[in-house]
């Protein structure tokens, strides 16, 4: 036993010495982590996991960023897309130019060239982007790419000259350095103008720049878009409505949507002096009396210093906050594309016979306000053979991957299309000559992962979809019955016209009848058969 | 002849008179179901009940209703003109339709049919003729049929060598002469062939048919003539299973089911049943195939709805029989006692107890 023993210590000292060893070595390695690296490790988090997609992304944040602009300065967006090739095959321009706001010359740096540097990510309002990362990575990506810089060229009002820079990014700092920078003449009085150069495939059909940019059309009914593509191809679609989406507002968290590791940093970074006015000024619909309940079932003095409550109390917190009835977050800071818009929307894309749209109530998941609609356009030149198409949306913005992850799909398959004299087969999409469309607008919209393509599966969000389905279902339904009885009675009709003259033939030659009386006979017929349609 | 060009005026003039009238017209059709049949064996063939379907021009039926008048008018003229159409011409003389054309013969077939029942007459008296050949003819008969000036011309069917006399498609004009003393009605053309061959006719006295199957109309109006005007018993020779009993012998005695608006002249309620029966596979231990399941499901079938089994027990017996053997015996089974066993044996055997064959 004392031998094992002995073995035992020598072991562990051994371990000792190991352990030692390697936390040296990396105590060399370790260092800071360049921009490019990282960006280079998570591209796909980021959007660039491939050439084809890389394009897409960049031009998807590109027109994402322009309409927020333009949506915040109540500017009606006109947007111009460009993707010219170049003498290198895998190789295209992507150029974005909007009427928007412009940006200063002191930010134009930062915000092109900096990577999580943005308006967006501190706050909870429904926007396009969120994480402000979208439209730097995607010239950090052109750099690592091609050596190439991003050429901004912004104008914030009529009276000043336009301002023009290149600008590349130190990979190492994560800050921007400007390569060139000039005044120049525009004919544009205000907006953006962002060139990036990057390696990049380009495709049509599905998950294409050109289907990104129809599918932002159809849910952004009031923008312009010009889209030249790299076949020369000019796709011009005038605004279809003179309404701005109205501005959304700006919401602190509710509650209930709060996590613990959110909660212990709101109350490091708060400004409050007590518990209780932090409760009552940090979140939505917590009353100062609300608020004293919480602590008190908390079992935590009303008037602690935020800062000091720990670990273990925020827990206790955040549980006292899940058995309180608060009230639901106010949901006017979601805005909806809305009815008449979606129509327009869908009517400026298709031509189709009939289209339909929903917008239901804001309802809340978690804490968070969302709002669901849905649209459809049904028949027309839609084509007739194969599946539905589905259009998603969150806040407006098109998801075009990762189809089959996301609740809005499954509440399609789930939906029972048959009901509405749709074709459906069991687990697909409804077939037959039909885009549907789902948006789902929220001050957070829950995606499935940081690549945000999917939405995530609430129960409250379900079952908003699946009702707002089911009323463009019944109209649907509605239309499609009406069409069957048209179309059968014109059949009827064209019936009676082509075969009631060979009755009127056969009797003449069998009695030998005159041609009036033959005449008389198709005309009675007619008559006797018009009047009795329905059977 | 022109008993059939009223018929088709007086119905067309209904119709016009209900048109005039600003009146939906009808046309009203027998039924052609085997459950609208029954069997009275003093008639000896299947008649009709009497259902009816009466088709009302509609939107729906107006297609079919211009189509079917049309067809009367090619029938009132081939009939008028002493003409005659195929079933398939009749199907292309509606191309000139236009739209009221048939898109297939099935469709024109059938209105064909609809057409015989609606007049209950058959469709040589209204012009149509069918493809089909009649059946083939050997031994102790004299055809007289005429040459196509009119003159009689005599057939003798001992004359045909290996050969033989094949039925016209219209045997109405055609007389006889003979001194055979039954008709035997042969299912296969196999049997046939080896009995003409070895001129069984001579040996036994006879006249003999082949039917190939089902037996056609012409094969059964002639059949039917020959034996009601000389007067000759009619023996059916057939495969033993529920096909040879249930379609083949069935419809040559009594008639179709399908077609009982003329079964009046177009079979031969005098024919008898020679073989080969489910005891004959037991008494001449004939080599057997097991019973199909299309072929329990016809027996069966037959036990229940066919009017002319539910008459007579005999069949009923021989169907209980056959279902319990599981077994059936096609007629050259016999072969296996030696090619010309069934000239030697069996059917010498057989003919001694004429009173033994079934019903």
């Amino acid at each position: 036993m004392p031998q094992q023993i002995a073995v035992k210590s020598n072991k562990i000292e051994q371990l000792e010495i190991t352990t030692r060893d390697i936390a040296r070595e990396m105590a060399q390695k370790q260092r800071e982590i360049s921009v490019s690296e990282f960006f280079t490790k998570n591209r796909h988090l980021l959007g660039f996991d491939n050439p084809k997609k890389a394009l897409l992304t960049c031009v998807k944040e590109g027109v994402d960023n322009s309409l927020d602009a333009c949506e915040e300065a109540r500017i009606l967006p006109e947007i111009v897309v460009k993707v010219d090739p170049t003498e290198n095959e895998d190789r295209f321009r992507v150029t974005i130019e909007d009427n928007g706001p412009g940006i200063v010359r002191d930010q134009i740096p930062r915000i092109f060239a900096k990577l999580l540097y943005g308006s967006k990510f501190h706050r909870l309002k429904m926007a396009r982007g969120q994480q402000g990362i979208g439209i730097s990575a995607a010239g950090m990506y052109g750099q690592l790419t091609t050596g190439r810089p991003v050429s901004i060229t912004s104008r914030t009002k009529p009276s000043k000259p336009a301002y023009y820079c290149e600008l590349m990014m130190d990979t190492q700092k994560n800050e921007p350095v400007i390569v060139k920078e000039q005044e120049l003449e525009w004919d544009r009085p205000h907006g953006i103008k962002v060139v990036i150069e990057l390696e990049a495939k380009y495709q049509k059909g599905r998950q294409s720049v050109d289907e990104y940019l129809e599918q932002t059309a159809v849910a952004n009914p009031h923008a312009a878009f010009k889209y030249i593509n790299p076949e020369k191809e000019e796709l011009v679609l005038p605004g279809a409505s003179s309404e701005l989406p109205a501005e959304p507002k700006e919401i602190k968290p509710h509650p209930y949507g709060i996590e613990v590791g959110m909660l212990i940093h709101m109350l490091h970074d708060t400004r409050a002096r007590t518990l209780s006015s932090f409760l009552n000024t940090e979140f939505s619909r917590v009353s100062s009396r609300l608020a004293k309940e919480i602590c008190e079932k908390a079992g935590l003095p009303e008037n602690a210093r935020p800062q000091r409550v720990a670990r273990q109390e925020a827990d206790k917190l955040l549980k006292a906050i899940h058995s309180t009835k608060i009230m639901n977050p106010p949901t006017d800071c979601i805005v909806p594309i809305g009815e008449g818009l979606i129509l327009k929307g869908l009517e400026r894309q298709f031509k189709a016979d009939f289209y339909t749209a929903t917008t239901r109530t804001p309802s809340v998941y978690r804490g968070n306000p969302f709002l669901v609609e849905a649209g459809l356009a049904y028949g027309g030149e839609l084509p007739q053979e194969g599946l539905a198409r589905l259009f998603r949306f969150a806040n407006r913005v098109p998801l075009l991957y990762q189809q089959s992850a996301c609740i809005i799909t499954e509440s399609v398959i789930d939906n029972s299309w048959r009901n509405y004299g749709l074709p459906q087969s069991n687990g697909a999409l409804p077939g037959g000559p039909l885009v549907l469309m789902v948006h789902v607008a929220s001050v957070w919209v829950p995606f499935t992962s940081e690549s945000k393509e999917a939405i995530a599966h609430y129960p409250e969000i379900e079952k908003e979809i699946r009702l707002a389905l089911q009323e463009c279902g019944r109209k649907l339904s509605a239309f499609l019955s009406r069409k069957r009885r048209h179309e059968e009675s014109e059949k009827k009709k064209s019936y009676i016209k082509t075969y009631i003259p060979h009755i009127g033939i056969a009797l003449r030659e069998i009695l030998g009848l005159k041609e009036k009386e033959e005449q008389k006979i198709v005309e009675n017929l007619t008559e006797v058969l018009e009047k009795s349609r329905g059977g | 002849m022109t008993e059939v060009l009223k018929e088709i005026k007086s119905e067309a003039a209904t119709i016009h008179g209900k048109i005039i009238k600003k009146q939906k017209p009808t046309m009203s059709f027998p039924l052609r179901t085997l459950g609208n049949v029954k069997y009275r064996p003093e008639h000896g063939f299947f008649e009709l009940k009497g259902h009816k379907k009466v088709r009302t021009l509609t939107v729906n039926t107006v297609k079919t209703f211009a189509q079917t008048l049309r067809l009367m008018s090619l029938s009132k003229e081939l009939v008028e003109e002493d003409d005659i159409a195929t079933k398939r011409e009749a199907y292309y003389v509606s191309k000139n339709w236009e739209e009221a054309r048939f898109d297939e013969q099935d469709e024109s077939d059938t209105v064909i049919d609809d057409l015989e029942a609606l007049f209950e007459m058959n469709r040589e008296q209204l012009g149509f003729i069918p493809e089909e050949k009649g059946g083939e003819i050997a031994g102790r008969l004299v055809v007289i049929d005429k040459d196509d000036r009119g003159k009689p011309l005599r057939i003798d069917c001992t004359k045909f060598g290996s050969g033989a006399y094949s039925v016209p498609i219209s045997v109405e004009h055609l007389k006889f002469e003979t001194d055979a003393g039954f008709v035997l009605a042969i299912e296969t053309a196999g049997m046939f062939q080896r009995l003409a061959k070895h001129a069984y006719w001579k040996k036994a006295n006879c006249i003999l048919v082949s039917m190939g199957g089902v037996p056609t109309r012409a094969c059964r109006r002639f059949v039917r003539r020959l034996a009601e005007e000389k007067k000759i018993p009619v023996y059916a020779f057939v495969d033993g299973d529920p096909y040879g009993i249930g379609n083949i012998y069935r419809t040559l005695k009594v008639g179709s089911g399908n077609a009982a608006h003329i079964n009046k002249y177009f079979c031969v309620p005098s024919a008898r049943y020679l073989g080969v029966t489910p005891q004959d596979i037991i008494d001449y231990k004939l080599p057997t195939h097991p019973l199909k399941e299309v072929d329990i499901k016809r027996a069966q079938d037959a036990l229940k709805n066919d009017p002319f089994i539910l008459h007579h027990k005999e069949w009923q017996e021989a169907f209980r029989q056959m279902i319990k053997m599981g077994v059936r015996a096609e007629q050259q089974a016999l072969a296996k006692h030696g090619l010309n066993y069934v000239i030697d044996k069996y059917l010498p055997e057989k003919l001694r107890h004429t009173e033994k064959f079934l019903p």
